[in-house]
């Protein structure tokens, strides 16, 4: 077991290796004036040199890298012009535009962005599995066509549209719900709850689709094998094979799915949060991109790849906990 | 009455007619073989008594009684209580054939708690007591270990354990060895051998190998077609059959008590010699050696047999001869000189050795285009007339022929490249006997014509006495026994090339018997 | 001998296997992919057709109507529905009084064309990573493997946007795109070729290939490129309404194409505030794009029966035995 850990996490930390590698060569390696772009398009001769300096832009790329790799590990110094900032370590470089770490505008989004995450998931956990064991169990009668019917149509909504429709009649024409304005848990926990729901859900139905599919079509797989005909053979009910047996094979792919799912969204649900007006990380990715604040967008990158490389590390551990032959392999 | 009775049983899957109007009985405490070659309709028979074609389109005429039930009448729940209450299934594949994912106990366990309605406790219990009648070793603890964690072998005695959970009137087995080692084969035979005689339940063994039916039953049914073509005891029918087909199936099966005719001019020079070959895969800690320090010599126009159980390295061996795997130490020399050329190779699986999106006739003319030549389209059908086929079908796909047609497309693209040494690679394992018989014919021919080397890889004993002149028996990686076939075969040297001799099914059941408890000594010893 | 020929005999009648016309033949007994296949020809014939339409209609995408709108009233189109009249089929947008119907033609325009773009540069770029990881030795494997789970690993849309961040400016929005989503989401297409390269290439027919002294590049193509085109065929149908909604969603952030081109995703953007008003103005665009994409979900689901039927007859019927029976 502790082999396995040990590879796992030495597996998680090459991965993550490789994506600074490859997004650090994009982002500054790329064409045009890396220093003016960073800047911003205000800055003067001086500052934008002052930029250049900073980022060491005479330096060979790979001394570049190296400079970078070290801001994360142990800080770095950054000089605003008029004073001198120490950036603490896990430093992810230094938004010019803002005047502010990145970090720290990353630290100040997450929990924004957590508060989507964490509830949509659990929404769409139960939403999605559910109607895939229902649909697996009703296979071939109407219910498993009608289910599988919304579910296809559900991944065939772009996000922001179904969004875009819940508010307008929820909130518009019904008027059951305020149009969402994102508060803080810490301020007030009844309020979090009552304005996410409507982001909650719109991103829980579609993720929930998806799921569903998922389960179903793991389940059906399960069926068809060896091993339930065994039972089928031996007498064994149908609800002890489908919730036994059957639904033990979808559990694999299902925590993948989500640990990807659930990491990505980390790093920030891009469309809900711009559509419901949530200060989380993706619509600050937004308006890092619209005004082309290149440290934001990198060090945003690097997080939401930390996040996914994090969240499925955890869950091959948290599978290999339940199911020892993993190890093994 | 009866334990089983079935009346004019017709199971029809669309247009296939899979049984045709089979009747038989089988007594209480009695065993029965149902034998047959693939498509016979054999394993239906199986699963009609248990009722397992309800609710999947199969449309199922007659009837069928078990203990009493009618399947075809039963509700439910009464189906269910004979599901491996009255009657209980053995599968045969035992890796799939049980839940990955659940502890081996707590699989029997729930199938007894189903019949029973006993306590969670009192299941595992039970499920401990039959992991040990079965055999295996330290059940209590073998209980809570997963299927992967078995072997084969220990897989089937779970399987067995769990049939016998809840003490059935009937047994049902499905090919319960075929995908088993043949030691570990005679071994479950054993198992269910003595079972029977202790529990007095009846068994109704399907199988295609007349020797394992020759082994463990008292009564025949030979099957052909859906239709039953002769039914008597397993003396009269193998001893002296009255079917023309039941003639024609005991005449194609290999048998290990009979050589083949010696032949005058059988070794000729040495056209390849391997020494000391190895062969690593994996790397640190899990780094194992398939094939460990072999050294042969193949001359032309002699077979060289090389039989042993999975895992011996055989494949790994072959594929190091024809040039397709680079040895991790030792060499292969041909005539003097290192060369891949003039070594081809026929496998083993009639649907993968074939590009399913070419015509055959293309396959075969590879070896000849890629020589350079231009005009290959009457030397291939020449090559196709040869092994036996309709030079006509050039432009045919593999799907579009049989398994046994497949290997003569196969043996048609080996010989196209004009070697001198083919290595064949369980040619015949994934074939009915009649057709082995015909595949095997088909080599022995070109041998005589062509001067061929052949190396002929198998796992069944009695195939590689019938077509060899010299055998190598392996072992883990190693040759433990290498000889004429006689003297392998007559005078075996090895221990384990004895207890795999002795665990071969005989045909004739009063040498089975005598087999048994020389199985029994063995082991003891 | 006599016995096995006679048996094959019924069995030779029928064509060679996975032809275009087999595919068709399966395909056709879906009555639902056959629905959502001719509505998929519909918005191709329409993007194609969109000068056209726009012609029969006699408006173009980009005219400003100011004198359809009511400035008094903040923007909101003259007349009933939003402004729907005989010039103008659909009504006209708030505010600029553009010509809703050109616009939704445009549109299809845009959509389709950058998620048929980016599929091509995905499946390009896919199975050339994939193959190469497949033959090539551990060291190309390993990179090449280790860059697939970096792109599988990043979020699409999140990496999309951030590239969209360094695109060089001046360069027409669309192919941008089309690019962009391209280089970001090839790591499925790649990961399949490779598992079905390394696949096929332990197959017994590559084996004799080999040995029948063919050099490695002809066996790629002979051999493998064949049977690696239905998996690579059912992954990119499935790509397609995916792209879509990415270009769609980019879009509606105000990063993926920029107006005056007309897009969707863009369309939806501007409409929210204008529901009550003009409800058409928003609920063309979602429907649309919801049309199309479910459109080409379905026919994806379709395209996977028809090149898979074993598989998709596992998925569609619980018990498996009874196909296998038949066979």
């Amino acid at each position: 077991m502790t082999g396995f850990l040990l590879r796992r996490a030495l597996g998680a930390a090459v991965t993550l290796l490789a994506i600074s590698v490859i997004i650090y060569v994009v982002f500054y390696a790329a064409p045009g004036n890396v220093a003016q772009i960073s800047c911003g398009p205000r800055c003067s001769p001086a500052q934008v040199q002052q930029v250049a300096d900073q980022l060491r832009l005479d330096d060979p790329l790979y001394l570049r890298y190296w400079h970078f790799l070290q801001g994360i590990f142990v800080g770095q110094d950054f000089s605003t012009g008029t004073a001198l900032q120490h950036c603490d370590a896990p430093c992810l470089g230094f938004s010019y535009q803002t005047d502010q770490q990145v970090t720290q505008l990353i630290l100040t989004k997450l929990p924004a962005t957590a508060s989507l995450a964490l509830g949509a998931m659990v929404l769409w956990l139960i939403l999605g599995v559910g109607t895939g064991v229902l649909s697996a169990w009703r296979r071939g009668r109407p219910t498993e066509r009608i289910l599988t019917g919304i579910t296809l149509a559900g991944t065939a909504t772009p996000v922001f549209v179904i969004g875009l429709v819940l508010m307008i009649v929820v909130c518009g024409q019904l008027q059951w719900l305020p149009f969402p304005q994102y508060v803080p848990f810490s301020d007030d926990p009844e309020q979090w709850a009552w304005n996410l729901l409507l982001p909650w859900l719109s991103l829980a139905l579609i993720e929930a689709a998806k799921y569903a599919r998922l389960t179903r079509a793991s389940m059906l797989e399960t069926l068809a094998e060896d091993h339930v005909r065994t039972f089928r053979a031996y007498g064994v009910g149908e609800r002890s094979i489908i919730g036994r047996h059957a639904l033990r094979g979808a559990v694999a792919p299902v925590i993948a799915l989500n640990a990807n799912d659930f990491g990505s969204m980390f790093g920030g649900a891009v469309l809900s949060e711009t559509l419901f007006g949530i200060p989380g990380l993706g619509r600050e990715l937004v308006h890092a991109v619209n005004v082309v604040d290149l440290p934001v967008v990198v060090g945003m990158v690097l997080v939401t790849g930390f996040f996914v490389v994090l969240a499925n590390a955890v869950a091959d551990v948290l599978y290999a906990v339940a199911d020892r032959r993993v190890v093994l392999s | 009455m009866s334990l089983v009775e079935v009346d004019g049983l017709t199971v029809e899957f669309g247009d296939l007619r899979a049984v045709d109007t089979l009747s038989f009985r089988l007594e209480e405490g009695a065993a029965l073989g149902v034998v047959g070659e693939s498509g016979s309709g054999k394993s239906t028979v199986a699963s009609a008594l248990l009722g397992l074609h309800r609710g999947t389109g199969a449309r199922v005429t007659g009837s069928v009684r078990v203990a009493g039930t009618d399947v075809q009448e039963a509700d439910d729940d009464a189906l269910r209580r004979l599901r491996g209450g009255t009657a209980a299934m053995v599968f045969q594949d035992p890796l799939s054939s049980l839940d990955p994912y659940y502890a081996v106990g707590d699989q029997i366990a729930e199938v007894y708690r189903v019949h029973s309605g006993a306590s969670r406790r009192a299941a595992r219990a039970r499920a401990v007591d039959v992991l040990d009648r079965v055999g295996i070793p330290d059940a209590a603890r073998r209980a809570r270990s997963r299927p992967h964690e078995f072997s084969g072998g220990m897989r089937q005695r779970a399987l067995i354990a769990m049939a016998l959970a809840c003490e059935p009137a009937l047994l049902v087995a499905d090919e319960p060895t075929t995908a088993l080692d043949v030691t570990v084969q005679a071994q479950i035979l054993d198992l269910l051998h003595s079972l029977r005689q202790e529990t007095g339940m009846g068994l109704l063994l399907v199988t295609h190998d007349v020797g394992v039916a020759a082994e463990s039953v008292d009564d025949v049914l030979v099957m052909r077609h859906g239709r039953a073509v002769e039914r008597g005891t397993v003396a009269d029918v193998l001893g002296a059959p009255s079917a023309a087909y039941t003639k024609e199936l005991l005449g194609a099966v290999p048998r290990v008590d009979a050589a083949r005719p010696v032949r005058a001019d059988a070794a000729g020079d040495v056209l390849l010699e391997a020494t000391d070959l190895r062969r690593e895969f994996g790397r640190g800690k899990r780094a194992f050696a398939a094939v460990d320090g072999v050294s042969l010599t193949v001359r032309s126009g002699e077979t060289l047999g090389i039989v042993g159980e999975s895992g011996s390295g055989k494949t790994t061996l072959g594929r190091m001869l024809v040039g397709l795997l680079e040895p991790t130490g030792g060499q292969v020399l041909l005539s003097g000189t290192r060369a891949d050329a003039g070594v081809q190779i026929v496998f083993q699986d009639p649907v993968s050795s074939l590009n399913p999106r070419r015509s055959v006739g293309e396959s075969v003319a590879d070896p000849l285009r890629a020589r350079g030549d231009k005009e290959v389209r009457g030397r291939v059908e020449e090559l196709l007339e040869r092994v036996g086929l309709d030079p006509a079908h050039y432009g045919r796909y593999p799907h579009e022929f049989s398994g046994g047609q497949r290997q003569r497309v196969g043996i048609a693209r080996a010989l196209a490249a004009e070697p001198r040494i083919i290595v064949c690679d369980e040619p015949v394992s994934a074939l009915d006997v009649t057709t082995q018989a015909q595949v095997t014919g088909l080599l022995r021919e070109l041998q005589d014509e062509l001067g061929l080397a052949l190396v002929f890889i198998a796992h069944d004993l009695a195939v590689v006495r019938q077509v060899s002149d010299r055998v190598a028996v392996m072992r883990k990686g190693r040759v433990v026994e290498y000889g004429t076939v006689d003297e392998v075969y007559g005078a075996p040297q090895d221990p384990y090339t004895r207890q795999l001799l002795a665990a071969v099914p005989a045909l004739d059941p009063g040498v089975a018997a005598r087999r048994r408890s020389a199985r029994r000594e063995l082991a003891a010893a | 001998m006599a016995s096995e020929t006679a048996g094959a005999g019924a069995l030779t009648a029928s064509a060679p296997v996975s032809g275009a016309r087999q595919f068709w033949r399966r395909l056709r007994t879906r009555r639902a992919a056959l629905v959502a296949a001719a509505v998929v020809a519909l918005l191709v014939l329409v993007a194609l057709g969109a000068p056209l339409l726009a012609a029969l209609e006699g408006q173009d995408p980009n005219t400003y109507h100011p004198h359809l709108i009511d400035s008094a009233r903040g923007g909101v189109p003259v007349g009933p529905l939003g402004g729907i009249s005989a010039e103008h089929w659909l009504g006209v947008e708030p505010q600029t009084g553009r010509d809703l119907f050109t616009r939704l033609v445009y549109g299809a325009r845009v959509s389709l064309g950058v998620a048929l773009a980016a599929t091509l540069v995905q499946v390009l770029l896919g199975v050339t990573v994939g193959i190469a990881a497949g033959l090539g030795n551990r060291w190309v494997d390993q990179i090449l493997s280790r860059a697939t789970d970096v792109i599988v690993a990043l979020p699409l849309m999140i990496l999309a946007l951030a590239l969209m961040a360094i695109v060089p400016a001046g360069f027409p929005r669309p192919v941008l795109v089309a690019l962009v989503v391209g280089l970001v989401a090839w790591g499925g297409t790649a990961k399949i070729v490779r598992a079905q390269t390394i696949t096929l290439k332990e197959l017994d027919f590559v084996a004799a290939a080999r040995l029948s002294g063919w050099p490695t590049w002809k066996i790629a193509r002979r051999e493998l490129l064949p049977s690696l085109a239905a998996p690579v065929i059912t992954y990119a149908s499935l790509l397609v309404p995916t792209n879509v909604t990415v270009e769609a969603a980019l879009s509606f952030l105000g990063v993926g194409v920029k107006p005056p081109t007309p897009s969707w995703g863009q369309m939806l953007t501007a409409a929210d505030v204008w529901y009550q008003a003009a409800p058409q103005y928003l609920l063309l665009p979602a429907g649309a794009l919801f049309v199309t994409v479910f459109a080409l979900t379905v026919l994806g689901d379709g395209v996977r029966t028809a090149l898979d039927p074993r598989a998709a007859s596992r998925l569609s019927i619980g018990t498996g035995r009874k196909r296998e029976a038949r066979a």
